[in-house]
């Protein structure tokens, strides 16, 4: 067996980044400390985009196998690898002042963002349930240390804790399930899993069992109801920096995991983790939406938002067509673009001492930021899915699916409750809008020049974008014609 | 020989044990540390079983990968709780309700 080049190709972006994250950590070490913060985040910035460059040109129509079948290379993989270094990038960029003021924006945050972002690839472009667990673990461990970096506050490493205790649960239910599979079915390959159980006709208790517990294990780590109570407390007791490391970019690897392992390899059990996903998809949009109603900490709110919008994303999976996936899709790039605008205003608007994290803090921001407040509006729209917005079209293309799956009450469940949950969106804007600013002055603007340039133009893309959507479409339909 | 079922059973009592421990423990964190060693334990029993009556090697390269990880998750859980310690005093599950909504 000899190492091809093709080989080195498929996972060339995945190695580039990992060579580089260990030079980011020897420099760290080696050079003097008045050029260190500023070498390994513009070093950091830098491996992203030209990772993300060399996907774009290295990027094929059909799928590639390497590494004897570990590992695929299609265009879903691509489209997932540009998103999550492209997000992860901005993660970085508006991450670097408020980590700075609170102490933690050391050589080793960097690298565990690095690490983070190669476990995200590996898991979009699995192609074997050994690389799926390694890729998964690879991004939980990262994400374990980068909650618990704030050392000294005691919220962080409660949050650290829960996410481990529960991480490293799912992790395990995943790879029960995936025991059972290998056991079932003889081969840990994704593609001949997916042949195998065809094979079996109706599905008889193993592989029910096993089926359930790989479901199970996805919808932890995704968060959707009812395993999503890690969510609210993780976003809030991270430091929010590193909540918006965990609420944009591992969703897009989520997905593309649950795309590799439900579409594909699980493809003969459609009917039962249909019902599975229907009960999951529609309890996370009820209780996210219900329950972020009577959240203060906007931190909180925009957990149980994220537990919705996962329930949105799940509507889309559920209805098992090639237009279903598409918008999924499609609805995870959406949402991580519009999340990492509205963590990074609220990181633009904290500082030492000062974490805007309460709803309140957010009062009369028009009258203080004007600009900053109808940013903020512009994403909290799109948040609630208002139409001049891109969220809007995302949930109407999940929505379009489903109910060409005919399942249209799923649909109107579905609607009802995001109806609901604009609520909640529209009080944020209501508060910064029509109530006068708190006199303690306490929330100012918190950021530097190109923070503040690439936070306009990533709030604006939700609106600016919208007649440009049908290109994003394309590429997506065109992505999971290859799955 | 010891048939297979015998080991899928134990490995789904260890596995039962485990998650048990996780949930139903109010006292301890580092109980549950040691739960989650045993539920990547009973998963690597189940791949080994299932491995040797398939004839096939991948699943007991799959359980090097398991342990080298479970070393990996070990190491950090208990960094975290040594950091929980520091910052709390306690290492009671039960003292966790810091974050609540």
């Amino acid at each position: 067996m000899s190492l091809a080049t093709v080989d080195i190709m498929v996972v060339l972006p995945e190695i580039v980044i990992s060579v580089m994250a260990c030079l980011v950590l020897v420099l760290d070490l080696y050079l003097p400390a008045r050029f260190r913060m500023q070498t390994g985040f513009v070093l950091t910035l830098a491996i992203l985009l030209a990772a993300t460059l060399i996907i774009l040109f290295s990027s094929v129509s059909d799928s590639v196998v390497g590494l004897n079948g570990m590992v695929v290379k299609d265009r879903i993989s691509d489209l997932l690898k540009c998103g999550i270094c492209l997000i992860s990038a901005g993660v970085f960029l508006y991450s670097r002042r408020y980590a700075i003021e609170r102490g933690f924006w050391r050589g080793e945050y960097l690298v565990l963002g690095l690490f983070g972002v190669v476990g995200m690839m590996i898991m979009t472009s699995a192609n074997h349930l050994l690389t799926v667990y390694v890729g998964v673990e690879l991004l939980a461990l990262c994400l374990y240390a980068m909650v618990g970096m704030q050392r000294d506050s005691v919220s962080a490493s409660e949050a650290a804790m829960k996410l481990f205790v529960l991480g490293a649960l799912a992790s395990g239910v995943l790879l029960y399930g995936m025991s059972l599979l290998y056991g079932l079915t003889g081969t840990l390959m994704i593609s001949d899993i997916s042949v195998a159980v065809t094979r079996f006709g109706p599905p008889d208790l193993p592989l029910l069992l096993a089926l359930i517990l790989v479901v199970v294990g996805l919808l932890f780590k995704i968060g959707a109801v009812p395993f999503h109570m890690w969510v609210p407390d993780v976003y809030d007791g991270a430091p929010t920096s590193t909540t918006l490391f965990i609420a944009a970019a591992p969703k897009l690897a989520a997905c593309g995991m649950i795309l590799r392992l439900l579409a594909e390899g699980l493809e003969g059990l459609f009917q039962t983790w249909q019902e599975m996903l229907i009960a999951a998809s529609l309890f996370s949009i009820v209780l996210g939406n219900v329950v972020a109603i009577a959240q203060k900490n906007i931190k909180r709110m925009l957990a149980y938002s994220a537990i919705s919008h996962m329930g949105f994303f799940l509507l889309g999976i559920l209805s098992g067509t090639a237009l279903g996936y598409s918008a999924a899709l499609v609805y995870i790039l959406i949402y991580g673009v519009i999340t990492l605008g509205v963590f990074g205003v609220i990181l633009g608007l904290s500082r030492k001492g000062a974490e805007a994290n309460q709803i309140e803090d957010y009062k009369g921001l028009n009258h203080t930021h004007p600009w900053l407040a109808f940013l903020m509006l512009l994403l909290m729209f799109s948040l609630a899915g208002v139409p001049p917005t891109i969220g809007f079209y995302a949930k109407l293309s999940v929505l379009q699916s489903v109910i060409k799956a005919d399942l249209a009450w799923v649909a109107v469940v579905a609607v009802i409750f995001a109806v609901i949950g604009a609520f909640y969106y529209l009080r944020v804007v209501k508060i910064m809008y029509f109530e006068s600013p708190a006199d303690s002055g306490e929330i100012q603007l918190n950021c530097g020049n190109s923070q503040r340039l690439v936070l306009s133009l990533n709030a604006l893309a939700v609106v600016v974008a919208m007649p440009w959507i049908g290109i994003l479409v394309d590429i997506c339909n065109q992505a999971v014609a290859s799955l | 020989m010891i048939p297979l079922s015998h080991y899928l059973v134990l490995s789904a009592v260890l596995f039962a044990l485990s998650v048990m421990g996780v949930f139903l423990n109010r006292k301890n964190l580092v109980i549950i540390l040691m739960a989650i060693e045993l539920l990547l334990l009973a998963v690597n029993i189940n791949f080994v079983a299932f491995s040797y009556y398939l004839d096939d090697p991948a699943g007991q390269v799959f359980v090097f990968f398991i342990l080298t990880v479970a070393a990996a998750e070990a190491a950090i859980g208990l960094a975290i709780l040594i950091l929980l310690f520091r910052n709390r005093r306690s290492i009671n599950v039960q003292d966790l309700d810091h974050l609540k909504g």
